[in-house]
């Protein structure tokens, strides 16, 4: 068989001995996945974040790198360098094209090994050579013009350059695109009357479309629905086309006979570390896309120290990466905060009035610390995170309620199992906590998980409607949830560093149909 | 090929929904007897009068653009009812030829469908431009003398007669002739289709080297089902441009029709107010934001239309007023006044003439009624509850310069909280740039508006002579207090109440 086959090549293991560059993702080879999502992804809504941000991109399965924290800030500063060099349009749209690039020549190789006619899957061989070709010469082209700053790109850059200079993959350029040029130049005319189909070298005829187009010009005024009745592309050749196109391959013999040489001589296209590219950047590439339609809203996005020592943490302009997702789309506000921690503060206690963005500012606080540990920008204008080992939550489930006894005992049970596995170096989450038990109860049972978590010298959040809780040393800093001085029943969704004040909150009644004169003037100015 | 009657830039709109308060404008202001006689009994002149008349304009030049045609056909009825036949007969020739275009109809047969629409309505836009290469007379404004100079210039004999050449082409009796060239996967793309001429197809045949043709097997499913396709691919583009000029003229009928529709309605309606003695007008139309309303012996057309005796109407000067309080006895024609005024303005708004001997008067951003209802008496409780919640709906949706026609409103409840709701209401739509007509039998709401001395408040009552006979004229004139609780009072206390002697003060 004088049929191609495509398969993988490795470059010359000489080429290859002083190439460093391994993956965009990583420093060190490899990067880490993770097939099965963390436990805390449910709690903080970090599920809803990555199923989002995955979907973008569902060819490539992404999920897996967003559920692989990364264990240094070497690491992670091997990412963010990447995003910070794709922030630059030039290289954001090179690096797309590229991994663009990649996709068709697997799916051309894809097509040409499911064709039944040998002049297509010839075709596909040859059309897949050039898209790589001119892949590989883009992306070296375009970052030699646009220099990255990364070291993933930069290597990347310097891996593609390696192999534009060897004299193999010279060859198999030259090749395509002489092959491509001969095919590229036949013009034939065919002539269907009946059945009968004749294919002919094409005369001087003028283009009938156009004229009926000009004819009919004045009785068309644009807007008039479609009938353009294309027949689908069945992406495979029929029958008819095939005879057609043997036809054509038997006036032009010359060019057909280069097509089928070129594909006995390149058998093999891509080398695996490009070919694993084309998935990694899609890592980045979901990522800006989500980042983007949101930034686009004006929310804000920042690159975090992330890292082990000293141990403090702080945000600004902070806000639930999910929830913004969901509010955007109806076209609301998003409220900013902000937290920090340091010297010798250990926990944040939240307390204020229910529906008041307490368990927001709770998910926020998780989010941000896993998101730091992916290396991706995290939704805050400024930020300096703490590179945790493990990152805990409990929060009340909603379904839970029913067995009281049975949920206390639960909750006990839960909370001494993060207690146990809590490091100095752990964050903990908890959110509002034995709400289900009397106020004495979670006045007592708080206080003592409070009291073990500062002993335990990790970081925390905990969310509660205790305001005991709030003041209990110098480790815990009281945050509350605030609401407007003059409206007691509308919430800011700002959650502020101040003392729990134990205010009640009553919901004022709204005037029944708005008809009141501020109201009617109100809506009037809208 | 444009109609543009009824807008200087744009075709009739077929297809926007009613505004949100269109159903409540019909049960107020006795819409449907107007349309009863704008209709004469057809179902397409009644839908088109009743959308023209909900959809108003609210710019004072497209409505002069309106006024300007219709001026044309008051002057010469004939012409609208012949172009009216002409647009009819256009629109028929679709069942005519049965045309129906099937889902992913293919090429092929949406060509000899095509063909066969097309020489049918060729035929019939000769005989429109035979209407206006006659230039009738009188006609004066922009939008029918630009009708029929395009019909003239674009409908040209040397024109249709190319066209009849080219339908007769069109039916490829010769084959197909198509180049290519080669595609992804060497299948054939760029395909073009040639004219075919006759020298050409007598070289091309025979003189191809043998083994340059085959035949596709009428047997072979796969094979005659893929030359199909090839074919579809070289004139698909054509197709679809006959298939499209046969929809632009048909929608040309279609517009024509819909637009004269409206016209045709509006000589109906002033063959039956003269018919009845009833004066009308064209009105001049004011920007909304100069807020003039001037009128000559306006009048409800709605009631015109069911008396058998002459109306009368009542003189109104209202320049600069933003609310209009109406007050006085019942059956004294404060509603009719109030529907009057309302229809009106729709009428207005459509470039319709205005029932009134002269009017000026601003555009308004929308009519907004909230009448008494009688019929939402089944549920007692829920009586303010469902005048509350109209009026909310309607705080939506109205806007700065609407008009809000107030019939008794907040009078399910008693006086002294149907009129602090009312007062709150009407004050906050004045500000904020609503004009409001108010009439209402309740004296503490209508004396506390007029304590306030707004110079933009203007106070109306419905004329009674000192003999009490009734006029069913509307006159400038202060609330009065009914004297039935006082008298009351009177009669039980032997003295006056304080408050109400204060209150008239």
């Amino acid at each position: 068989m004088s049929e191609a086959q495509p398969q993988r090549l490795a470059l010359d293991e000489e080429i290859r001995e002083e190439i460093s560059f391994g993956s965009i993702l990583s420093p060190i080879g490899t990067p880490a996945e993770i097939a099965e999502q963390p436990a805390f992804f449910r709690d903080l809504n970090l599920d809803q974040i990555v199923a989002a941000v995955s979907r973008r991109k569902p060819d490539y399965a992404l999920e897996p790198y967003f559920n692989a924290p990364l264990e240094s800030s070497d690491e992670i500063e091997y990412r963010q360098e990447v995003f910070r060099d794709l922030e630059r349009d030039e290289i954001r749209a090179a690096a797309g094209q590229f991994a663009e690039r990649l996709w068709r020549v697997r799916a051309y190789l894809g097509s040409s090994q499911k064709q039944q006619y040998k002049l297509e899957r010839e075709r596909w061989i040859l059309d897949a050579a050039l898209q790589y070709c001119q892949g590989v010469a883009g992306i070296r082209e375009a970052l030699d013009e646009h220099p990255p700053g990364s070291r993933g790109l930069r290597g990347l850059r310097d891996f593609a350059a390696r192999l534009l200079d060897s004299t193999e993959f010279e060859k198999l350029r030259t090749d395509a695109e002489q092959v491509a040029d001969a095919l590229g130049r036949i013009r034939y005319a065919v002539r269907i009357r009946g059945r009968r189909v004749s294919v002919g070298e094409p005369g001087d005829e003028a283009d009938y479309t156009q004229e009926v187009e000009r004819i009919f010009d004045r009785f068309r005024q644009g807007g008039e629905p479609d009938h353009l009745a294309v027949p689908a592309d069945t992406g495979s050749m029929d029958s008819v086309e095939a005879q057609i196109a043997q036809l054509v391959a038997r006036r032009y013999r010359q060019e057909f006979a280069l097509l089928e040489s070129f594909c006995s001589s390149h058998r093999s296209l891509v080398d695996p570390t490009l070919a694993r590219f084309e998935r990694e950047i899609q890592f980045y590439l979901a990522w800006r896309e989500h980042m983007a339609e949101l930034s686009a809203c004006g929310l804000p996005f920042c690159h975090p120290v992330v890292a082990t020592e000293p141990k403090v943490t702080h945000a600004e302009g902070a806000y639930d990466l999910a929830l913004a997702a969901k509010l955007k789309a109806d076209d609301d506000n998003v409220v900013l905060n902000g937290f920090s921690l340091s010297g010798k503060e250990r926990v944040l206690v939240v307390t204020g009035p229910n529906q008041g963005g307490k368990t927001t500012f709770a998910r926020m606080f998780g989010q941000l610390h896993h998101l730091g540990r992916l290396g991706v920008p995290v939704p805050a204008s400024e930020a300096r995170l703490f590179l945790a080992d493990r990152l805990f939550t409990h929060f009340e489930r909603q379904e839970d309620v029913g067995a009281l006894h049975g949920k206390l005992d639960d909750e006990l049970i839960r909370v001494k199992e993060i207690l146990e596995d809590a490091t100095a170096q752990s964050i903990v989450i908890v959110n509002e906590v034995f709400a289900s038990t009397t106020l004495a109860d979670a006045v007592l049972l708080g206080g003592e998980v409070l009291e073990r978590l500062i002993e335990d010298d990790c970081l925390a959040v905990c969310v509660t409607f205790v305001d005991e809780l709030a003041s209990l040393g110098e480790e815990t800093v009281s945050m509350v949830a605030e609401v407007e001085t003059d409206d007691p029943s509308k919430r800011t969704f700002r959650i502020v560093r101040r003392q729990a004040d134990g205010r009640a909150y009553a919901f004022a009644v709204a005037a029944k149909y708005g008809l009141s004169y501020e109201r009617i003037r109100d809506y009037l100015r809208r | 090929m444009k109609v543009r009657l009824l807008h200087a830039d744009r075709d009739v709109d077929l297809v926007s929904d009613l505004p949100g308060n269109a159903e409540a404008l019909e049960q107020d202001l006795g819409i449907d007897v107007v349309l009863d006689a704008m209709a004469r009994g057809d179902a397409f002149l009644r839908e088109r009068a009743e959308r023209e008349l909900l959809l108003g304009l609210d710019d004072p030049d497209a409505i002069g653009y309106r006024q300007d045609v219709l001026s044309d056909f008051l002057t010469s009825p004939k012409l609208a009812h012949q172009l009216y036949d002409l647009a009819i007969q256009g629109v028929e020739t679709r069942r005519e030829a049965r045309l129906i275009w099937l889902p992913n109809e293919s090429p092929d047969s949406q060509i000899s469908k095509s063909l066969r629409m097309l020489v049918l309505l060729v035929d019939v836009l000769r005989r429109l431009r035979a209407i206006a290469d006659a230039e009738p007379e009188h006609v004066e404004s922009v939008g029918l003398t630009r009708l029929f100079a395009t019909l003239r210039s674009e409908l040209e004999d040397a024109y249709l007669r190319e066209v009849e050449r080219h339908l007769q082409e069109l039916e490829f009796k010769q084959g197909l002739l198509l180049t290519a060239e080669l595609g992804s996967g060497n299948r054939g793309t760029n395909y073009v289709l040639r004219r075919l001429r006759r020298g050409i197809l007598d070289r091309l045949t025979p003189d191809l080297p043998s083994g340059s043709s085959f035949v596709v097997s009428k047997r072979d499913e796969y094979g005659m089902r893929a030359l199909g396709e090839l074919q579809a691919r070289g004139l698909a583009v054509v197709a679809n441009a006959l298939a499209q000029s046969t929809d632009h003229v048909l929608s040309f009928f279609t517009v024509l029709r819909a637009e004269l529709a409206f016209y045709v309605g509006c000589l109906n309606l002033e063959d039956e107010l003269r018919a009845r003695g009833a004066p009308v007008c064209i009105a001049e139309a004011h920007r909304a934001a100069t807020r003039s309303l001037v009128a000559e012996d306006l009048y409800d057309a709605a009631l015109a239309l069911h008396l058998e005796r002459p109306i009368v109407g009542s003189d109104l000067d209202a320049n600069e007023k933003r609310l209009l309080v109406v007050t006085g006895p019942n059956e004294g024609g404060k509603s009719t006044f109030l529907r009057g005024i309302g229809l009106a303005q729709l009428m207005l708004q459509a470039g319709m003439f205005v029932p009134a001997r002269s009017c000026r008067a601003s555009v308004v951003s929308g009519v907004f009624t909230h009448f008494k209802r009688e019929e939402d008496a089944t549920m007692a409780s829920g009586k303010l509850d469902e005048e509350l919640q109209r009026m909310a709906e309607i705080v939506h949706s109205i806007r700065p310069a609407g008009l809000l026609l107030c019939n008794e409103s907040f009078a399910s409840t008693n006086e002294a909280e149907g009129s602090e709701i009312a007062q709150q209401v009407v004050s906050a739509l004045v500000e904020e740039g609503v004009c409001v007509v108010y009439v209402t039998h309740m004296y503490d709401l209508a004396a506390s508006l007029r304590r306030q001395e707004l110079a933009t408040a203007l106070f109306l009552r419905a004329e009674r002579r000192s003999d009490g006979t009734r006029t069913f004229r509307i006159v400038r004139g202060d609330p009065e207090p009914t004297s039935y609780g006082t008298d009351s009072f009177r009669r039980i206390f032997g003295t006056s109440p304080r408050g109400i002697v204060r209150a008239v003060e």
